[in-house]
């Protein structure tokens, strides 16, 4: 019993303070994102308002979003066209223009002017853009296309079906050499220069063979997390959405997956179905941030 | 434990920082030069006329055509925003003192928190360290909007809504910050740590005096990360809070804005939305020197 309890308590010496200095982090981790996604789980499986207790329903939450829900579709559409165009330019442009800024001069400026728009307000910024992209002919764009004659009336930019969702792509790749495009520039200055000199002596010369062969692969970790970045914030999006096109926007041009799960679960309260809507955002992110994981493995 | 630490510390050391550049003159890097330079106009032109447009007066604001640059500056939208009554009847002073309330009280506290976890994760490793670590990367990879609905309720239940408690307590252990400061704390020589302790400082001393002070890059770098993903947030001041003067800046720009597409008010949106871009650029700037230091030990080794 004593043996057993001097144990403890050496256990405790040992290890107990780590744990006390995790315990803040981890409680707080716990109730607002590890516990909440798995009662996002369990209330996707339910029907739910708030008000009465929740009921439990089966798949029906699901069935009824695949084969039920046109506007669900149409945001799981727009949201795919969105992430599958955005992510990627944002993640090879953040590499490409970290590369290229990271053999100038004035570097410091250049990643600045690059790095600005992802520092500022979603909101902000659209607003901005709406000036840009304003529907009639006070709008910079259509008056500039105006006077050189492509187009005779104004275009209404974020009001028609077809042209809203370009326009919040447009400033979303504007926005999008964020954090990533920081990893990346930190990532290859880190990069030792003796690898470089080693494969000169090797044969390599070429900017782009330095790039393939010694650049990328000591970049396997940043460029993961430059990917999971992208991943997260190209599915994530809603507030530039909303912000150009409204919402409901027209004909639902503008509707993502994001905005269907706050329509469901702050403005009608039906927060099972939302949670269904949650959770295939989340299959989605993970499933895609494993596969990332996947390709840049390190092979030890 | 020791060797490990030994071990760890030539190896941070042999990497050599690139030498900046030298400018090669040649056709092709002065074609790069001009490219960037395009591309930089690019970036920085709705930035720009952002600028312009908040200190157009009346007459510019509506001129036809649209003038791009601003030609007799004015304050006057500064002071309108500022001095007027908005639609809801909530001066906007209210809104900037809500965003640097509760993004102030965000960033410091999630740096204590996040700071304190790395410490005692890597420095102490207690067991089920790697658990933890995997579960963090795991939720580095959904965005908060997942877990939105629960977090709501879990609010809800503390009778949280509609205070700064919401904005703020949630978003303080974030997988991010914590992992930012762990890649960090991983290089951190551990003979300093030894000499302190021989020394006879108890953790916490050792934390506060020895690593909080030689961490400095690292929790710099959160503090510009937090501070722009928090003054810029959207979704968790519109749902968690439901009355007008709890809410912060880019509510409130959309409120200005009257929904989208409306030309009306464009001189106070311009003087708002350059209130509210401001303060990040200018936090990033102060401390970007520190920011490339840590964001160096960000990768994700899988």
């Amino acid at each position: 019993m004593t043996n057993k309890q001097s144990k403890l308590s050496a256990w405790f010496s040992n290890y107990g303070v780590g744990y006390l200095f995790l315990a803040p982090f981890l409680i707080l981790l716990f109730i607002f994102t590890i516990y909440p996604i798995f009662q996002a789980m369990g209330l996707s499986f339910t029907y739910y308002n708030m008000l009465e207790p929740a009921e439990f329903i089966g798949f029906s939450n699901y069935r009824s979003l695949i084969l039920d829900d046109d506007i669900f579709l149409l945001a799981i559409q727009n949201t795919l066209t969105f992430a599958c165009i955005v992510g990627p330019i944002g993640f090879f442009a953040s590499f490409f223009f970290a590369w290229i800024i990271n053999q100038l001069k004035f570097n410091n400026l250049f990643s600045l002017a690059f790095y600005a728009p992802s520092m500022c307000s979603g909101i902000a910024m659209s607003q901005v853009w709406l000036w840009f992209f304003a529907s009639d002919r006070y709008g910079l764009i259509n008056n500039t296309l105006m006077n050189i004659g492509l187009i005779t009336e104004p275009l209404t930019w974020n009001k028609s079906a077809t042209l809203i969702l370009p326009v919040v792509m447009i400033i979303s790749v504007w926005m999008s050499m964020g954090t990533g495009f920081l990893v990346f520039l930190a990532g290859l200055q880190d990069v030792p220069r003796d690898l470089y000199e080693a494969a000169a002596i090797d044969g390599i010369s070429h900017k782009t063979q330095e790039l393939f062969y010694i650049t990328i692969p000591m970049m396997k970790p940043q460029l993961l997390f430059g990917a999971i970045n992208s991943i997260t914030s190209s599915f994530g999006v809603f507030d530039v959405a909303v912000s150009v096109a409204g919402m409901p926007s027209p004909n639902y041009a503008a509707h993502t997956i994001v905005a269907h799960l706050y329509d469901h679960a702050f403005i009608r309260f039906e927060m099972g179905y939302a949670s269904a809507v949650a959770m295939v955002l989340f299959i989605i992110t993970f499933a895609l941030g494993r596969i990332c994981m996947r390709i840049f493995r390190e092979k030890n | 434990m020791t060797s490990e630490a030994v071990n760890k510390k030539p190896k941070v050391k042999a990497i050599k920082k690139q030498k900046p550049k030298k400018f090669k003159f040649s056709p092709g890097w002065v074609f790069v030069y001009i490219i960037m330079l395009g591309l930089v106009c690019f970036t920085a032109l709705p930035l720009i006329y952002l600028i312009c447009t908040a200190f157009k007066p009346l007459d510019e604001l509506f001129a036809y055509p649209p003038q791009f640059f601003v030609r007799k500056p004015t304050l006057k939208n500064f002071t309108d925003l500022l001095t007027t009554v908005s639609g809801s009847s909530i001066p906007f002073t209210r809104y900037i003192f809500n965003s640097l309330f509760t993004t102030v009280f965000t960033v410091a506290g999630t740096v204590v928190v996040s700071s304190l976890g790395a410490y005692g994760l890597v420095i102490h490793n207690p067991p089920g360290s790697k658990a933890i670590f995997a579960v963090v990367v795991a939720a580095l990879m959904f965005s908060a909007q997942v877990t939105s609905i629960p977090t709501y309720m879990v609010i809800n239940n503390l009778g949280l809504i509609d205070t700064y408690w919401a904005l703020i307590v949630p978003k303080l252990a974030v997988a991010y910050n914590f992992f930012l400061m762990k890649q960090f704390m991983e290089s951190f020589p551990r003979d300093i740590l030894e000499a302190a302790r021989i020394d006879g400082a108890n953790e916490w001393t050792t934390f506060a005096k020895i690593v909080m002070p030689n961490m400095k890059p690292a929790w710099a770098t959160l503090v510009v990360f937090s501070f722009i993903s928090n003054w810029n947030d959207y979704m968790g001041p519109l749902i968690y809070t439901t009355s007008q003067v709890m809410k912060t800046l880019p509510i409130a720009l959309n409120t200005i804005a009257g929904g989208a597409g409306t030309i009306a008010r464009t001189g106070a949106m311009g003087a708002a939305s350059l209130l509210t871009t401001m303060p990040t650029i200018i936090v990033f700037t102060a401390m970007k020197a520190k920011v490339m230091e840590t964001m160096t030990h960000s990768g994700i080794k899988a």
